[in-house]
């Protein structure tokens, strides 16, 4: 679309005056910053791996799958993170859950995690619906080959071992009693998990799973009936 | 011509037309939501889901509606009535009816295996509230795994819709499922000791609207909207149900039923639903040989074909008449027909023959009663013939003149030293040559087999050509009654294999890639009985045969 002569605005660049010519003002601007930093030295510079970073609460390190409260795998095999994940790096293979546990149907018989591809979105941890899959603060990965980077069910669950009583890896999102996602009923009330205003409506929120519309003074009427 | 009015539009109803009110809002491209109603299975109104608004015009033209909601599959529409499915009312009868639905329905969607292509949650989304009010703790059954060797029932996912109770009462016959207990203990179950096994019982699962009825060959196997879907054809019996093949990545899940009227209607049965395993089996023929004298000279197919065009051609020269093809029942049309006129083409007088085709006992029809005696009128038949398109393979040989010889002539001809040459091409999963038959047709100077299962043959062929699979080939397959019905190749077979459309048309010496289309037009062209296919296309249902000249019976010899 070719622009219209309206829209279009011609500026002149102003003409320098003479100390402007000289560019002495400029020279001694610059070299008054220099000085500040001779004089007033603060550097930025982290002496790592002597001196570790301070990370911010929502980094996203390698992962980890949480358990519930009886030790075992939290995951119930829905495979929400593998259809979410962009790098396609999650592979799950799923089967009828063993017969002593008689309140999960499904669970992770395999869950292969590939920390190469991973590109560390964190779109995993945010499908969740059960809270199992959640991103740690372990951010120097290293191994001396490729398979040791494809990380199983038993080294996910290792993570987690070694990770939950750190105050940096908290259990982010700990929407209530572990175990079978149907039950909303019996939820505590919780905060949100990340730093959210007052007056966000998700921080006002009476019931895990209910948003309130708090400009709607009937909220559950049917809007086919009432008024 | 009588005229009904739904939500304010026009509907011509052609006369003597029965439908109801959810039909009939299909026909101006409206749906109703409902859970219990089903084609082909009776009314019961039970699910209140299809609740609408119905009036009649008076004589006078005024319209008169009922105070009160009814539910529309059990709602006939006729001359003047009026439906409106898109009140206020209707809106807010659906929601409440969902609300009721889910009261006690788990929010287990993660790990049902129906989510995404679940009805409550599609009509959830669509008519419902998107919260519960509910309080209480939920009304908790106990799943059961024994309900059947094929389908387990998580009952807590039930909205008791009955459908699959009606289902094996109507159709199937056999009345394993019932509901037992009234109210809120209200539950689907079976006959202590009596599981629901009978041939049709993996519809139940399809008929299912909920994930309370799942297939345990398929439970947990993957997501549903990971499944990529293709048209195709059942090629387990002669029947020829349309199905749908559903896979990933090359790995084929399951096979469901395809709606088509003119072939079996809504349904299948197990024997097909669970009979393609042997797609996967470790057993596959997976690369191609040329052998002389028993060793293996290449695996390469750009060797192969055009080696295998100059020993043919060599054959054929030396004595046409004790050269020979056996085709098999499991071949598409457009596969026989190319084989075939590329014998026929390097000489008349190479023998043509049709190959085994399998029968087992006598057709299954149901329904059924308590004592599985077949009852009138027949729904769904399982034909004792087990192959997909003896009919066709039959019309394309018709053609050439007719199966000359049987399988068993050749072998004795073989075992004779009679025979020069001889093409067999294979593809019954259920084996086709007997061991002795094997013997003697080893004997030929060429063997050329076409075939993706081991047989007793496959070591000795001189040219062993690695096809594939229903699911892994293009082309038509024609049923007991002359319907001709696309198969769609759904995934890729083993890496050395080949479809067996792009072998033959490779051979035939045909350029660019198999396009079983251009077959279809050439063959309408020189033959007459395949007069339909001109179009090329076949459509979702097929075409049938008989409609557009080609001769009802073809009396073939007998192998």
């Amino acid at each position: 679309m070719p622009v219209a002569k309206n829209d279009v605005m011609w500026i002149e660049e102003p003409e320098m005056g003479f100390w402007e010519m000289t560019f002495l003002p400029a020279i001694v601007d610059g070299l008054k910053t220099t000085i500040k930093h001779v004089t007033n030295y603060q550097p930025v510079t982290q002496q790592y791996p002597e001196e570790k970073p301070v990370l911010p609460l929502h980094y996203r390190g390698v992962h980890r799958l949480n358990r519930d409260e009886k030790g075992r795998v939290k995951c119930v095999a829905c495979m929400l993170c593998a259809t979410a994940c962009p790098a396609d790096c999650i592979s799950i293979e799923a089967a009828a859950a063993p017969p002593d546990w008689p309140d999960r149907d499904k669970f992770p018989a395999s869950f292969i995690l590939d920390e190469l591809r991973c590109i560390y979105c964190g779109m995993c941890e945010e499908a969740c619906p059960v809270d199992a899959i959640e991103l740690t603060h372990i951010y120097d990965l290293t191994g001396e080959s490729r398979e040791e980077l494809i990380y199983n069910r038993e080294k996910l669950l290792d993570v987690y071992d070694k990770t939950k009583d750190d105050p940096r890896d908290p259990l982010r999102t700990r929407r209530g009693k572990l175990g079978p996602a149907a039950e909303f009923s019996t939820l505590p009330t919780v905060a949100p998990a990340t730093q959210v205003t007052p007056g966000d409506r998700s921080a006002q929120s009476i019931a895990p799973g209910t948003i309130h519309t708090f400009n709607n003074p009937h909220p559950f009427d049917d809007p086919g009936t009432a008024r | 011509m009588p005229t009904a009015i739904i939500n304010n539009q026009p509907l011509e109803l052609k006369p003597g037309e029965q439908l109801n009110c959810i039909q009939a809002a299909q026909r101006i491209g409206y749906e109703i939501p409902s859970y219990c109603w089903h084609p082909a299975l009776s009314v019961v109104a039970s699910c209140r889901m299809c609740l609408v608004e119905v009036g009649d015009t008076k004589p006078d033209g005024t319209v008169v509606m009922q105070p009160k909601l009814v539910p529309g599959c059990q709602t006939p529409v006729k001359e003047g009535t009026v439906v409106i499915a898109n009140s206020e009312k209707v809106k807010a009868a659906q929601k409440a009816t969902l609300e009721y639905l889910l009261l006690n329905h788990p929010l287990d969607c993660p790990t049902c295996d129906q989510a995404g292509e679940c009805f409550l949650q599609d009509y959830s989304y669509k008519y419902g509230r998107g919260y519960s009010r509910l309080q209480e703790p939920k009304n908790i059954k106990p799943d059961k795994d024994h309900i059947g060797a094929n389908i387990t029932l998580f009952t807590d996912r039930c909205i008791m819709c009955t459908r699959c109770v009606r289902f094996t009462r109507e159709v199937s016959g056999t009345s394993e499922l019932q509901v037992v207990s009234r109210g809120s203990a209200e539950q689907i179950d079976i006959f202590p000791g009596m599981p629901c096994d009978n041939k049709l019982a993996g519809n139940v699962v399809d008929l299912c609207p909920v994930g309370a009825l799942c297939s345990k060959d398929f439970l947990y196997q993957q997501r549903v909207w990971w499944l990529k879907t293709t048209k195709s054809v059942c090629p387990n019996c002669s029947t020829g149900c349309s199905v749908d093949v559903d896979q990933n990545e090359d790995q084929l899940y399951r096979l469901t039923p395809r709606s088509n009227p003119i072939s079996q209607g809504d349904f299948m049965c197990d024997e097909g639903r669970f009979g393609w395993k042997y797609i996967h089996s470790d057993e596959r023929l997976t690369f191609p040989a040329r052998r002389k004298n028993g060793e293996v000279r290449t695996r390469d197919w750009d060797d192969i074909i055009p080696s295998l065009q100059k020993a043919l051609a060599k054959a054929v020269a030396k004595a046409p008449e004790k050269c020979a093809a056996v085709f098999s029942p499991w071949m598409t049309v457009e596969e026989a027909f190319m084989l075939a006129a590329y014998l026929r083409g390097l000489s008349p007088k190479v023998k043509l023959a049709l190959g085994p085709v399998k029968t087992v006992g006598e057709d299954d029809t149901y329904p059924k009663d308590f004592y599985g005696k077949p009852i009138e009128p027949v729904k769904f038949t399982i034909r004792a013939e087990k192959a997909p398109n003896r009919r066709g393979v039959e019309m394309v040989l018709n053609h050439f003149g007719g199966s000359a010889t049987t399988l068993g002539d050749l072998a004795a001809d073989g075992a004779a030293g009679k025979l020069e040459a001889i093409y067999l091409v294979g593809g019954d999963p259920a084996g086709w040559l007997e061991p002795h038959q094997a013997a003697g047709l080893s004997k030929a100077a060429l063997v050329i087999l076409q075939d993706f299962l081991p047989s007793a043959i496959s070591d000795r062929a001189d040219f062993l050509l690695t096809g594939g699979s229903f699911a892994e080939r293009d082309g038509s397959f024609v049923n007991y009654k002359g319907l001709a019905q696309e198969i769609g190749r759904a995934i890729r077979g083993p890496d050395g294999t080949r479809p067996d459309g792009r072998i033959l048309w490779d051979l035939t010496g045909r350029k660019g890639l198999f396009n079983p289309a251009a077959i279809r037009k050439e063959m309408a062209e020189k033959i007459p009985a395949f007069a339909a296919f001109k179009q090329g296309a076949l459509g979702e249902f097929g075409v049938l045969l008989n409609e557009h000249g080609a001769p009802e019976a073809h009396v073939v010899a007998k192998t």
